[in-house]
């Protein structure tokens, strides 16, 4: 389909540039970015999907859908720097005694339109997601929710009935996707929502405008306009911030960063542990139905390496668990190092000497084929092979999910109960590793019954200590996020991708 | 047979190749991995929502079932609407003709005077300095890939230089035609070889055929016999890969518009086959399909007017 291969391209341009920019050598002084000052038209340029792309904040599914949704909507809460959920539209919550009943105070906010948001909106962009016919992402997340008992209290309380007790509820009220829109809205060729930026205009495939609300209830954003432009290839994003077409670029590579990090036209932002990188063993089938064999796995893994190689040093090693600098992370248990011997005595322990197995990658994230590789070879010498067989991009999620045994994984910033929730439980939708333990579901319903956030989080510490000992998640690091931008863009959070200050424009300005 | 007659036929030939390739296009989106759903849920690939998604598009029926009706709708002129997004397809369609059409057409109204001139200097002067330049030039060119000069370009004149805009992100190819620049010297590069090359040669065959020497004898002077008598003989070979080019250049070339981000027919094409929105990817295999029939017809009857007798119509 595509004449020329990705990888080899991308690094081609970014050896040409980068040559280019060094042959430059005469300095512009470069403008202070450091005080904030309003006006001005940001271009910031996204990956696209084209005929995916769409304005209804709750088919969001791309980056960009993301980027758009926050600008133009509010949800009731979202992930603050540390992945834990904070008010947003939300001005306070409080859980009854039995954690099953949620009552939320909405903030004084107006959507643009001019009508105040009102519980009666919250409750019907819930019962939209909800809707048994559709197929919303948040649906799953929402799911909890009970919301033939739920009400609106007042104008701005909404009672939320829950399930079961559910201590983590406002993680329900950040999903990704479970935007506030106005009641009865299913029109989004011109949407309306509360967000900091209003809708102007809208071409598919190419660009979004908008424009600054001055009403928006946290303080007008400093940019009079903001312009979302699609570019696919990251080396054309690259391009377009290089040559003044856009002053934002979003999610670049470690190589085009390394490149440009000394140059004065290009300013690198990254948001640390905003992607953990992995490789998913599944513990319902052979070979990694054993536990020394995971183990042997674990200890093979030089992750520094990998972060350098893989990650061209933009990133930090994992310990096997999701979430570093998370709430409720567990820093204490100690960082698993390669340990070759130990490894070998596991694996013939384990039975499985001149084993072969079938590591399964795709393209469908960055780093993803470029970490199998390297880690095929850091395996070798110690008497398991392991076979790198890539696979197709588009069906590679749902692919792997049923099939193979070993896998190669990536992953976005959600809050570490949400993970659990998602891959961790037998019940789990996309439980990847097919790690299933009737004691770790019950610790799992104990955390989330736990108002104590102190208990709480050593629940969290206990579960994640078993997943280091034994689980299928060989995580071995966390990737930066790289955005790039004009040197005279100011307020660029370094919160993780997926988190609430992550390509948040209200905040940022044109020095 | 005469021409008009010629015409019709080879029509109604292209409307069955038209549905051939439709269903040929079909039947492969349908072998490749996944579908428009397991594409949609992405990272996110619960069975339970997979599923879901599958009866909201309608994937629930059987591929045959869709098939026949959206062959139905064509019939009747509708194209039918994106699995993923629910717009007409269309409108996809009109959205990506746009910058794919700007850029062909510019393309062509450069490469089609300009290899013709080339071609023509290179032969009357034969193995001269001219020739030789001509041809050291054009092959150098014809021997980049299109990403390669693509990205040469825009380093050099793009990004160092800042002479021109280094992609077309969000800007309005005709309101802002320097961005138009880079794009068009990357698609006339390769072509300008195979076309100059031969017209050099049909034309060095022709002012050494009978006709010419005839031509000659009766007296008729040098630039009449070049430009009335010789060239119209050696455009004839030319025109068929002017088609193909054409026909290149229709089909949105992905590489160019990806590097350059031109949101053409290509890139609705790649987005399309990796979201599996088969309605889309049906309807551009329409639109390929029918503009290669006709541009191929209107190459042959245009090669005929050229030159009757070296082009049979069978």
């Amino acid at each position: 389909m595509h004449p020329l291969t990705r990888r080899g391209f991308l690094g081609l341009t970014a050896g040409l540039s980068f040559a280019a920019l060094t042959g430059c050598g005469t300095a512009e002084p470069t403008s202070a970015a450091s005080t904030p000052r309003a006006g001005g038209r940001l271009r910031a340029a996204f990956a696209g999907g084209g005929a995916k792309e769409v304005l209804d904040p709750h088919l969001a599914n791309l980056f960009v859908e993301a980027a758009r949704s926050k600008a133009l909507y509010d949800k009731l809460a979202d992930l603050g720097p540390d992945v834990a959920a904070q008010p947003r539209l939300a001005e306070k919550w409080e859980p009854d005694a039995t954690l099953t009943r949620w009552r939320i105070t909405l903030r004084r906010a107006v959507f643009h339109n001019g009508q105040p948001v009102r519980a009666e909106d919250v409750l019907a962009s819930y019962a939209r997601i909800l809707d048994p016919n559709r197929a919303f992402r948040a649906k799953s997340s929402l799911a909890l929710i009970d919301l033939a008992n739920s009400r609106a209290v007042d104008e701005r309380t909404v009672e939320f009935a829950v399930k079961r007790p559910f201590v983590e509820f406002p993680n329900v009220l950040a999903a990704f996707g479970a935007y506030i829109v106005p009641a009865g809205t299913e029109d989004f060729t011109s949407p309306v929502g509360s967000g900091p930026f209003r809708f102007v205009s809208f071409e598919p495939g190419k660009s979004v405008l908008l424009k600054r609300n001055a009403e928006y209830w946290e303080g007008a954003p400093h940019l009079d306009e903001l312009e979302f432009v699609i570019a696919n290839e990251e080396s054309a994003r690259a391009n377009a911030l290089l040559g003044g077409q856009v002053e934002y670029a979003h999610d670049l590579t470690p190589t085009t960063a390394r490149s440009h990090a000394a140059g004065d036209r290009m300013a690198i932002h990254r948001a640390p542990n905003s992607a953990v990188q992995a490789f998913a063993m599944k513990l319902d089938r052979p070979p990694f139905d054993n536990r020394d064999l995971r183990e042997a796995m674990f200890l093979l893994a030089d992750r520094p390496q990998l972060v350098e190689s893989v990650l061209a040093g933009s990133g930090q090693v994992g310990n096997d668990l999701f979430g570093k600098g998370y709430q409720h992370y567990a820093d204490d248990i100690p960082q698993r190092t390669r340990d070759l011997d130990k490894a070998k005595f596991l694996i013939r322990k384990a039975g499985a000497e001149g084993l072969t197995v079938k590591l399964d990658t795709s393209t469908a994230a960055a780093g993803m084929v470029e970490a199998a590789t390297v880690f095929a070879d850091q395996v070798k010498g110690s008497g398991l092979t392991v076979e790198v067989v890539t696979g197709n991009k588009d069906s590679y999620w749902s692919d792997t999910l049923k099939n193979g045994s070993l896998s190669s994984f990536r992953s976005g910033a959600m809050p570490i109960e949400t993970h659990i929730a998602q891959r961790l439980l037998s019940g789990s939708g996309t439980n990847v590793t097919k790690w299933a333990r009737p004691e770790f579901d019950a610790l799992y319903d104990q955390a989330v019954s736990t108002v104590d956030e102190t208990r709480r989080g050593e629940v969290y510490r206990e579960m994640q200590r078993s997943l280091h000992a034994e689980g299928g998640y060989l995580m071995w690091g966390f990737a930066d996020w790289i955005v790039g931008a004009a040197p005279n863009v100011g307020g660029i959070s370094t919160a993780p991708a997926n988190t609430l200050d992550w390509a948040r424009f209200d905040k940022v300005w044109l020095g | 047979m005469s021409p008009r007659r010629y015409a019709a036929r080879r029509l109604a030939l292209g409307l069955v190749q038209v549905l051939a390739v439709v269903t040929v296009v079909f039947l492969l989106v349908q072998a490749l991995p996944g579908d428009a759903a397991v594409a949609l849920a992405g990272d996110n690939p619960d069975p339970r929502r997979i599923e879901q998604i599958r009866v909201t598009m309608g994937l629930d029926r059987p591929p045959l079932e869709r098939f026949g009706e959206w062959v139905l709708g064509l019939a009747r002129g509708d194209f039918g609407v994106s699995l993923i997004s629910g717009r007409p397809v269309v409108e996809f369609l009109h959205d990506g003709l746009g910058p794919t059409l700007v850029l062909a057409a510019l393309a062509l109204v450069l490469l089609v005077p300009l290899s013709v001139v080339l071609g023509v200097l290179a032969a009357l002067r034969e193995g001269g300095p001219v020739d030789r330049v001509v041809t050291t030039v054009t092959v150098g060119l014809h021997s980049i890939p299109e990403f390669a000069l693509a990205v040469v370009l825009i380093a050099v004149f793009g990004v160092q230089l800042r002479w021109l805009p280094p992609t077309a992100v969000g800007a309005d190819l005709l309101g802002q035609p320097a961005v138009l620049v880079l794009p068009l010297v990357v698609l006339v590069a390769r072509p300008l070889c195979s076309i100059s090359r031969l017209v050099r040669a049909g034309m060095i065959d022709a002012l050494a055929s009978d006709h010419v020497r005839h031509a000659r004898r009766l007296g008729i002077g040098v630039t009449r016999i070049r430009f009335a008598h010789a060239l119209p003989n050696a455009l004839a070979p030319a025109v068929q890969q002017v088609a193909r080019t054409t026909d290149w250049l229709l089909g949105g070339v992905i590489v160019v518009e990806a590097v350059f981000v031109v949101p053409g027919l290509g890139t609705i094409l790649v987005d399309a086959v990796a979201g599996r929105d088969l309605p889309v990817v049906q309807g551009l295999a329409v639109v390929f399909a029918v503009t290669t029939v006709v541009v191929n017809l209107v190459a042959d009857l245009l090669a005929f007017r050229l030159a009757p007798r070296s082009v049979a119509i069978a």
